[in-house]
């Protein structure tokens, strides 16, 4: 497009992918990585774990949206949940 | 397209948690959680060995992170965390010991400790939880409630002034004197790795919301309110004068935040020995090259 200006390593540059892990069972429902995820990916269960808290799942529609900034896996204070980075060739 | 979340029993942290004794007994919104991941990455990411790494905690709730770390550790009597510590560093200089406790056991019971370990400049890294009150034990006034704040011994407000922790850490004569909120991670784990290969006494103090000891009767909502709070007046400012660093947590005040002092001090030694010859070290604090990682891993 003219006049749109593109960064020259744009072909190289890829966007990080990250696959989320999550313990219910240790959950206790704070919300920080709710509230706090950048890219909004998180949202709470309709389920409860056996405490009785709602714990954080994957949006439906957001499936690809995480980008492994790995701020949930710091911010969350009961280690129930973590992301790995995944290839963005086999999305 | 990838699935959705995957459930697991295990998470990445496990092997430096003694996870076998989660759920801790923190409560749900407590910062507590977050400060010591951070401090599980940064002795991860230090390149330390897990044996050489050790965590001494007093009393309190933050007193027990000592017992969730799965690293050599000491749950002390209170406020005498710093003394422990400084035993284990002389008696074996190859340790990196951590104080990891909170601002009630530091600088109230363990104010005078705290005192002398940095005059000495011990190498020694303190990290300070600060929650404003003694949260385990029912949310009394500590040293660190602000001016006005309610607490369940003082009900019509506190009438002390705080204590100003990183201004009195580097007037002590800290090497490293950092403050950050458990929201800000990533500053609070770079934080600590920098104060862990430090030599000499370096501190950190971590601001933490205590929902239930705290926030309720400060109408600071619970811990999530708490930490969006952190968000809205946090200022990063690592030149700060450190007088001005009090804390008033009112619903309009500013939190300074930054890696405040950092400086060169000579670390103590007992006369007629010999400063530890220490490991050549200097490759092991490089930031993880996500490249680099790849190729060695091939």
């Amino acid at each position: 497009m003219a006049g749109v200006r593109q960064p020259l390593e744009q072909s190289v540059l890829t966007t990080p992918r990250g696959q989320t892990y999550i313990i219910p069972q240790r959950c206790k429902g704070c919300r920080f990585c709710i509230d706090f995820c950048p890219k909004d990916v998180l949202e709470e269960s309709t389920d409860i774990n056996s405490k009785g808290y709602h714990y954080p799942v994957v949006s439906a529609g957001k499936e690809d949206a995480c980008v492994q900034c790995t701020f949930c896996t710091l911010v969350c204070p009961e280690f129930a949940i973590y992301t790995e980075e995944i290839e963005p060739e086999t999305l | 397209m990838c699935p959705r979340e995957i459930v697991v029993n295990e998470h990445k942290l496990d092997p430096i948690l003694r996870s076998d004794r989660l759920p801790h007994i923190w409560c749900p919104g407590c910062g507590l959680g977050p400060a010591m991941a951070c401090f599980a990455n940064a002795i991860q990411e230090s390149g330390i060995p897990v044996d050489e790494h050790v965590c001494v905690s007093g009393i309190g709730c933050t007193g027990r992170v000592a017992g969730y770390l799965n690293v050599d550790s000491f749950h002390t009597t209170h406020g005498r965390a710093i003394p422990f510590a400084t035993g284990l560093k002389l008696s074996n200089p190859d340790l990196h010991v951590t104080v990891f406790s909170g601002d009630g056991d530091l600088f109230a019971i363990g104010g005078n400790h705290m005192l002398h370990a940095a005059r000495r400049n011990v190498d020694l890294t303190v990290i300070c939880v600060n929650n404003f009150n003694y949260g385990m034990t029912g949310g009394q006034l500590g040293p660190t409630t602000p001016y006005a704040a309610k607490t369940t011994t003082t009900p019509y407000g506190n009438p002390d002034g705080p204590l100003n922790i990183p201004h009195l850490a580097a007037a002590l004569g800290a090497v490293f004197v950092a403050r950050w909120t458990v929201l800000h991670v990533r500053q609070l784990q770079k934080a600590i790795a920098f104060a862990l290969q430090k030599k000499g006494f370096t501190f950190v103090e971590v601001l933490s919301p205590c929902p239930i000891g705290f926030g309720r009767p400060n109408d600071l909502g619970d811990g999530l309110e708490e930490m969006s709070f952190y968000r809205r007046q946090s200022v990063v400012d690592d030149q700060a004068p450190l007088d001005s660093l009090e804390i008033d947590m009112s619903k309009d005040s500013t939190l300074v935040l930054g890696n405040f002092v950092d400086r060169e001090r000579p670390v103590y030694q007992p006369m007629g020995t010999e400063p530890p010859a220490h490991r050549d070290r200097s490759v092991i604090y490089q930031p993880a090259d996500p490249e680099v990682k790849a190729r060695e891993a091939l």
